[in-house]
């Protein structure tokens, strides 16, 4: 069974993100751009699965410009046997990129899709979901732990208040929470040899999908910023001050 | 305009999420109609009913629809969607598992998490774990939108009186089905609900000094816990207490973070309550800066002080 891995290129997770001047945007002009983190739990999941003999073939894929070819690199570093681009400048959203998944899908016919839950730039929670649902499969997000099965697989998610344990039928999508694993780092030699890995790029014309954006950006701003408080020097005071002029308890 | 909010519950239970969403249907205007999706939850679209400002609730019955599972579900609204310019859910771990299926299906995009509503077609929502907000238009015929719950305060839970009308289940697709499910008992507040929230972090250095510093003090002020990710990640606390980009959103009276550095993936998820209080060791720490009220100590002295003078 092959196993695709969308990967995603976002600004690094330790880089807080500002507005551009004229907000239209997020300034990403000479930041560290790195793997979504979601993202990278989704290859080490799909990469145990390969080690443990239940894939046969792992493929990263990504979506966007060609700097986005770095990011697939590391997943090659990472284990992934091979890798496509499919290059553009436009903008994508994930309605957008959930498209172009479903025509690689009908490329590659994998038996499991795992992706990150999210990416920690737009926040937007959908890509998988939507995915899944063009495809007609079944989906289990949020995953902490994955069983594959013949057929099947067994899910524990990570819902509110606790856990549920989903058997879905393959194929499917499955999106990663991070309690699934610990990703591993590529090493040296592995950094050196996916250079050689096959990377193959492909356009949404190619695969003759419509990318054109959806919703409008407006503007970009700051949040509605929270005015810094006082110390206080003892137990004592901060009751005094939580009673008596927040009046909250 | 008509909208349709969809119900959060647990088939026994309406959730005070679909109150807070009702408040951002009501922002955008037009009739509001609700959806109660499960089954043997006659008694939730009983509650739905008396809600102010809705004119209708629906009620969808069927085992396939038990546990809300995201492929019934999406069928069920998808079908339901023509009558609708809007389709409003919490963004909470079901509204997100289900609704982009939904968006994807109408071919419309999904406007998730919003925390305005700036116009019909126009909302506010985080980016980059609230760094940034950003503002967008959707030229979509049907939105598809996730509701921040915290960001749009709940309406009552009685005024109005509701229609009620029984819609066709709809078969189920067959592709998943729940097969366990354990929920953490507790007898505390939920986290997303709780007036007063009490978080620890990594400075607590153990499961048991968590809990025994942190569930004496939550106790007290009869507060839900709260955590943050490193906290989680080091075992002190399950995967559910998480506060943050990816954990739970929460926007209680009262914060207490302890021992807790204040990571933007943090504050994320904080930020918005009303009165913050932390308690570190560090002073230079991060969430000094968002803290109302700051107390600079050890927190094996402060906290049991705390507890004690409460």
């Amino acid at each position: 069974m092959k196993v695709l891995v969308p990967v995603k290129r976002v600004l690094d997770y330790n880089i807080k993100a500002r507005p551009k001047a004229d907000a239209s945007g997020v300034e990403l002009a000479g930041l560290k751009m790195s793997m979504n983190p979601f993202d990278e739990i989704a290859m080490e999941a799909a990469i145990r699965f390969k080690e443990g003999g239940q894939a046969s073939e792992v493929i990263a894929v990504s979506c966007g410009p060609q700097a986005n070819q770095e990011t697939l690199r590391t997943a090659l570093a990472l284990g992934a046997d091979r890798a496509v681009l499919v290059e553009t400048e436009v903008e994508l959203q994930p309605l957008a990129v959930a498209k172009l998944l479903k025509a690689l899908v009908a490329r590659e016919q994998p038996g499991l899709v795992i992706c990150g839950k999210q990416a920690i730039d737009d926040d937007a929670n959908q890509t998988g979901q939507m995915l899944s649902a063009l495809l007609g499969w079944s989906q289990a997000t949020f995953a902490s732990r994955i069983e594959l099965g013949e057929g099947t697989a067994l899910v524990t998610r990570e819902i509110d208040g606790g856990l549920e344990t989903l058997s879905i039928r393959l194929p499917a999508v499955v999106s990663t929470d991070l309690r699934l694993n610990e990703p591993r780092y590529a090493t040296l030699p592995n950094i050196m040899k996916a250079k050689k890995k096959p990377l193959e790029t492909l356009t949404p014309e190619s695969l003759g999908v419509d990318i054109a954006p959806r919703l409008t950006l407006l503007k970009v701003a700051e949040p509605p910023a929270r005015q810094g408080g006082i110390k206080v020097d003892d137990v004592a005071q901060l009751l005094d001050k939580l009673k008596n002029e927040a009046k909250v308890i | 305009m008509t909208i349709l909010v969809v119900a959060e519950h647990d088939n026994q239970h309406l959730k005070a999420a679909t109150r807070h969403v009702l408040a951002a249907a009501e922002a955008i205007g037009g009739e509001i109609h609700v959806l109660v999706a499960g089954q043997h939850c006659a008694g939730v679209a009983e509650a739905a009913r008396a809600l102010p400002g809705v004119s209708c609730v629906r009620l969808a019955q069927s085992d396939a629809l038990e546990s809300a599972g995201a492929e019934n579900m999406a069928a069920l609204v998808v079908r339901l969607a023509p009558d609708y310019t809007h389709l409003l859910t919490a963004a909470s771990a079901s509204g997100k598992n289900w609704m982009p299926r939904v968006a994807a299906l109408l071919d419309v995009a999904q406007i998730s998490d919003i925390v305005r509503v700036d116009a019909p077609d126009t909302f506010t929502r985080p980016i980059y774990a609230g760094s940034v907000w950003a503002t967008v238009r959707s030229a979509d015929a049907i939105k598809a939108v996730t509701v921040r719950t915290t960001a749009f305060e709940a309406l009552p839970e009685t005024g109005g009186a509701a229609c009620l009308e029984t819609v066709e289940a709809g078969v189920d697709t067959g592709l998943s089905r729940r097969t366990g499910l354990a929920l953490n008992a507790s007898s505390r507040p939920e986290l997303e609900t709780a007036r007063v929230v009490v978080s620890g972090g990594r400075g607590l250095g153990s499961a048991e000094r968590f809990s025994a510093l942190l569930e004496p003090l939550a106790d007290k002020l009869n507060a839900a816990l709260g955590a943050s990710r490193a906290a989680v990640d080091s075992g002190y606390v399950p995967n559910d207490y998480q506060v943050g980009q990816t954990g739970k959103i929460v926007a209680p009276d009262l914060y207490i973070a302890v021992g807790i550095s204040g990571a933007i993936q943090h504050l994320a998820g904080m930020k918005a309550s009303r009165v913050i209080v932390a308690i570190n060791k560090d002073p230079d720490a991060p969430i000094f800066a968002v803290a109302d009220y700051g107390l600079v100590g050890d927190l094996n002295q402060v906290v049991p002080a705390l507890t004690a003078a409460l």
